[in-house]
């Protein structure tokens, strides 16, 4: 008999939507549908039965292609690498597990490395921005029960995070917010009519890269002052009569994503829209949120925080200290400028994601790229080393967007003899180990 | 009609960029969804292109070929998107100012008609780039 798995955690965007519910298979080896999960969500569960998927590690040849190897064998070439390398990139944790990430410091630790996360090329620009000003933030469970002005600045949950909406935004009533919708105020800021504009009250097309000036804007018409007739595209009368409304609110939210933190002005665009945030204090409650991409940046972030004081770009191959610049210590920045002497790549894609000038850097380096999956990466790295999906196949611990820890879920069994992300990071931390007594590689 | 237009990029996620990537990355499901540049009416007709035509999108970077659609999610004239992903960043500047973020947005680029060229597929698109392609 087929059972259903209930109040799964889907590791795919920040906003962990905990109540997927899954037909699993006699054996406990298939998914067999899914259900409450979005598109993508769905698909990401349903990965797991695809055929052809790779279960042992591979290693690249010298004419191009890819031979399959012993976890042992990889495990010893990845340990040899690490400690031969007297900087190593090692970039992701973004889609695994805290534990995991954890395990993964005490090697960078021990052979050097940097460790960087997904927020780097994602909403780096918005920790830069916090660690400067602070803020003012909330849970979503908060914003849920008594948001009644909503800002979305330069993000698409109906794309990026689409449950996100109906869970805890725009749709859901909460318990001071009960005709939902209808008692929400929704604005939304873009330089797109994007299909989450389309749910909006009110839309403010605003000219791209103009962010900085608009939300310059905002603060200045809080505070009484004159504008000049338009700015960034948007006509003074709607500035007025936008900030009028937000401050008739009783709690009011920004979110925002890359539209902030891509386009010019970086973590300046942020560092105001917090400070328009605070600003906004003085006349109602108001909160901000980065609306964070994979499933468990945030996590990273919190792992990285606790144990070197730095959200990302943890430069540790000092040994002795931990070091954090942006620009310096950020893989692109590193890649592009030949820094490092090696990669070591888990839980990512950088090769679909990193400007191909940093992916051109990279591809002249010893690599080794962990993922479940075969990726753009993994296809020009050296060592592919295939694992169990984190999420799916094995449970570990994940923060979401609102720092909100939340204790994934496995629900079926990885093919037989596959390893989990800590187990094989315990395995190279344990060679790694092996390899430094007897007096390097 | 111009040979060639200048537009101003922007690359962001789209919901069936996502389920692609979920798909897989060598998945048709994420070809279709990260191989086109999403174009405004006017600029098709600046360009003389028709609908899904391919076309050869260059920054100072480089250049990819992707194919060039209308969107639902109007964008104003001038104003291009293609979706993230590895063709997308053939032509995103790598240069951070000093924040570890490239340029993901506000690329200036320019598109010409490219109507028999082929476009590669996502491991080619980045391989033909680390010039690790085997010919
Ligand atoms: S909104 Fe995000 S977390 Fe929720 S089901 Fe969709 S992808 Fe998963």
């Amino acid at each position: 008999m087929p059972k259903v798995v209930t109040d799964i955690i889907c590791p795919f965007c920040g906003t962990l939507c905990d109540d997927i519910e899954c037909t699993v298979s006699d054996d406990n080896k298939t998914i067999l549908s899914v259900k409450n999960a979005c598109a993508i969500g769905a698909e990401k569960f349903n990965h797991q039965k695809l055929p052809g998927r790779v279960t042992r590690p591979r290693m690249r040849q010298a004419d191009g292609s890819f031979k399959e190897v012993s976890y042992d064998e990889a495990i010893d070439w990845t340990a040899k690498m690490l400690v031969a390398s007297k900087k190593t990139l090692m970039y992701g944790w973004a889609s695994t597990s805290c534990q995991a990430m954890s395990i993964g410091h005490e090697i960078a630790e021990k052979v050097g490395g940097i460790v960087d996360n997904c927020a780097t090329v994602c909403h780096g620009s918005s920790l830069i921005a916090i660690e400067d000003v602070g803020v003012p933030s909330c849970t979503l469970g908060e914003v849920k029960n008594r948001a009644d002005r909503v800002i979305f600045w330069g993000c698409n949950p109906a794309h990026a995070h689409p449950r996100h909406m109906s869970r805890y935004s725009i749709f859901p009533r909460g318990f001071f917010t009960v005709k939902g919708h209808k008692g929400r105020k929704i604005y939304v800021v873009d330089c797109r009519y994007t299909d989450t504009a389309k749910c909006a009250d009110t839309f403010i097309q605003v000219q791209q890269g103009y962010d900085y000036e608009l939300l310059n804007a905002f603060r200045t018409a809080a505070r009484g002052e004159s504008l000049p007739d338009t700015v960034g595209g948007v006509p003074k009368e709607k500035i007025y009569e936008v900030v009028a409304e937000l401050k008739e609110g009783r709690f009011g939210i920004i979110f925002f994503g890359m539209g902030l933190t891509h386009t010019m002005g970086r973590n300046h665009n942020i560092d105001i829209a917090i400070n328009l945030t605070r600003d906004m204090n003085d006349f109602t409650k108001f909160s901000i949120m980065a609306m964070r991409g994979h499933w468990n940046v945030t996590g990273s972030g919190q792992v990285l925080g606790w144990q070197y004081g730095f959200p990302y770009a943890v430069d540790l191959s000092r040994r002795d200290q931990a070091r954090h610049q942006t620009g310096e210590t950020t893989s692109v920045d590193l890649l592009v400028r030949n820094e490092v002497e090696a990669c070591f790549y888990i839980a990512t894609d950088p090769g679909a994601h990193f400007p191909v000038d940093a992916m051109i850097s990279s591809s002249k380096k010893p690599t080794v790229t962990v993922d479940p999956h075969i990726n753009c990466t993994t296809e020009i790295s050296d060592i592919h080393i295939p694992v169990a999906m984190v999420g799916v196949e094995t449970g570990g611990c994940a923060y979401r967007m609102d720092n909100v820890p939340i204790e994934t879920r496995k629900v079926v069994d990885a093919p037989e003899g596959m390893l989990t992300d800590e187990e094989l990071l315990t395995r190279i931390n344990k060679r790694v180990d092996e390899l430094m007594a007897a007096g390097g590689a | 009609m111009e040979k060639k237009i200048k537009l101003n990029l922007i690359t962001c996620r789209t919901i069936q960029q996502g389920v692609g990537m979920e798909a897989g990355k060598t998945s048709q499901k994420y070809f279709d969804a990260c191989t086109i540049i999403q174009m405004h009416p006017d600029d098709f007709k600046r360009l003389g292109a028709w609908k899904n035509t391919n076309v050869r999108v260059s920054s100072s970077v480089g250049s990819v070929i992707v194919k060039a659609v209308e969107t639902r999610e109007d964008l104003v004239p001038g104003l291009a998107h293609i979706p993230m992903g590895p063709w997308a960043n053939r032509i995103v500047p790598a240069y951070t100012y000093s924040t570890g973020e490239p340029c993901f947005k506000g690329i200036p680029i320019e598109v010409e008609v490219a109507m028999n060229e082929p476009i590669m597929s996502s491991i080619d698109v980045l391989k033909d780039a680390c010039g690790l392609s085997r010919k």
